[in-house]
């Protein structure tokens, strides 16, 4: 039972990584400042896995960074042509899948589905469009949900159950038909006790949880994702410490 | 005869053909953007049909531009006249791409939308919906025009950067595989 710092690794794309005991693979790789894409995973929650954008191979196989313990020895492979081009595909199925109008839409230049997408080469989301019809809510005050942007990544659920103690989220619906609800009888955000200090209220990748009265501020140059690609963050929480 | 003859050993200029289906001009103003390029571009390409030239219908092309989305059935006419036109057909800016804002209007059925505009809008007295056969008929909802041709390249954008209409069309008129880096590919 020896409690002694590990100093185990494990090679991604042929760079050494280290890693402690229980660490992903995507958390190793985070801590030794290196990118893997991904949309629903945040160091601060536990794993979802619904996005898939972290799929890496190991020894071979291929499987979910954010879900894979580290271990001894493996063998990870992250940025092939293979990997990036189903990536980019995963990309498209999430971009059919809602109504991103990014021309209109608030988070343009802020949003990491888009980044993710920018940094994958994708010129075209080149599957039909489903165009869903999820009804906008805007009865909060401060807050307004458009749906239909929503990848069901989960992080506002997280948030709000594990963090805010709230259970203001949930995911519902089966298949195509999965969407994110509200839980309140009424089904609407004002009648929760959502608020801006919750972490439920900045924790969305997407455009769906926005504060009212607040869109386009940063001029256009200076958003997020016009300084650098996302893959120069690496670790999402560094995205946060812009909100403020 | 002495007279120096004009040989017609200039390389053949590819033909280029441009057009808006339910676009806002946008993309084209864009590409206008290229400014003085636009001189040494006329020296690699000819304009066929386009806003841009007063040609009616298009003629065999090497590369055909498309802006916008499907709105009507005059937008579908024109499209595959391009596609049977053009080697290349490549759409440009989001409209074309994915319908675009337009198709915002896809949620909302169509007779109610043109219930508001043209019957019960603010504003309106006695108000009818055009019926005129000249008049093309809306389509159901906005499509994006892979759903109807071959699309071979993308541009994205609202609109695309000159710079990125630049690159794509140098790339293709020097046989390469056209490519758009970080701050050139942009979806707003």
């Amino acid at each position: 039972m020896s409690k002694t710092f590990t100093l185990d690794t494990f090679t991604l794309d042929n760079k050494v990584i280290p890693f402690e005991d229980g660490q992903t693979i995507i958390q190793a790789a985070q801590a030794a400042k290196v990118y893997i894409p991904h949309l629903c995973y945040h160091p601060d929650f536990k794993p979802h896995g619904s996005c898939k954008l972290c799929t890496v191979k190991v020894n071979g196989r291929q499987t979910a960074a954010c879900t894979m313990l580290a271990a001894a020895g493996m063998v990870v492979e992250s940025e092939t042509d293979e990997l990036n081009a189903e990536r980019r595909t995963l990309t498209q199925m999430l971009f059919v899948e809602g109504n991103h109008f990014c021309p209109s839409c608030e988070k343009s230049g802020d949003c990491q589905l888009q980044a993710t997408a920018y940094d994958l080469g994708m010129m075209t989301a080149h599957f039909d469009h489903f165009f869903p019809n999820r009804p906008l809510d805007a009865s909060h005050p401060d807050f307004i949900l458009d749906l239909n942007r929503c990848i069901l990544c989960s992080l506002c659920v997280r948030a709000s159950r594990d963090v805010d103690g709230k259970n203001v989220f949930a995911l519902a619906g089966r298949g195509i038909k999965t969407h994110l609800i509200v839980n309140a009888k009424s089904g609407k955000l004002a009648d929760t006790d959502f608020n801006a200090q919750d972490k439920a209220a900045h924790v969305c990748p997407v455009g769906v949880i926005l504060p009212k009265r607040k869109g386009f501020v940063v001029p256009i140059g200076e958003r997020t994702f016009d300084k650098l690609p996302i893959s120069e963050y690496v670790d999402t929480r560094l995205l946060d410490s812009d909100e403020k | 005869m002495d007279a120096p003859v004009k040989h017609k050993t200039a390389k053949k200029k590819l033909k280029v053909a441009t057009t808006s289906l339910a676009g806002c001009f946008g993309c084209h103003m864009s590409f206008l953007d290229i400014d003085e390029r636009l001189f040494e571009l006329l020296g690699h390409i000819e304009f066929d049909r386009s806003p841009f030239t007063d040609i009616k219908e298009a003629g065999e092309c090497d590369i055909g531009l498309i802006e916008g989305g499907l709105c009507n059935a005059e937008n579908v006419h024109v499209l595959r006249e391009f596609r049977r036109q053009c080697k290349i057909l490549v759409a440009v800016g989001a409209c074309a791409i994915n319908g675009g804002l337009p198709a915002l209007r896809n949620p909302i059925p169509l007779p109610a939308i043109l219930a508001e505009v043209y019957h019960t809008g603010i504003g309106l007295s006695d108000g009818m919906i055009p019926n005129d056969p000249e008049l093309p008929l809306p389509l159901n909802k906005v499509h994006p025009i892979h759903e109807v041709v071959k699309v071979d390249y993308f541009i994205p954008g609202c609109p695309p950067s000159a710079d990125a209409i630049w690159q794509v069309l140098s790339d293709l008129m020097a046989g390469r595989e056209p490519a758009l880096g970080h701050g050139l590919i942009h979806y707003d």
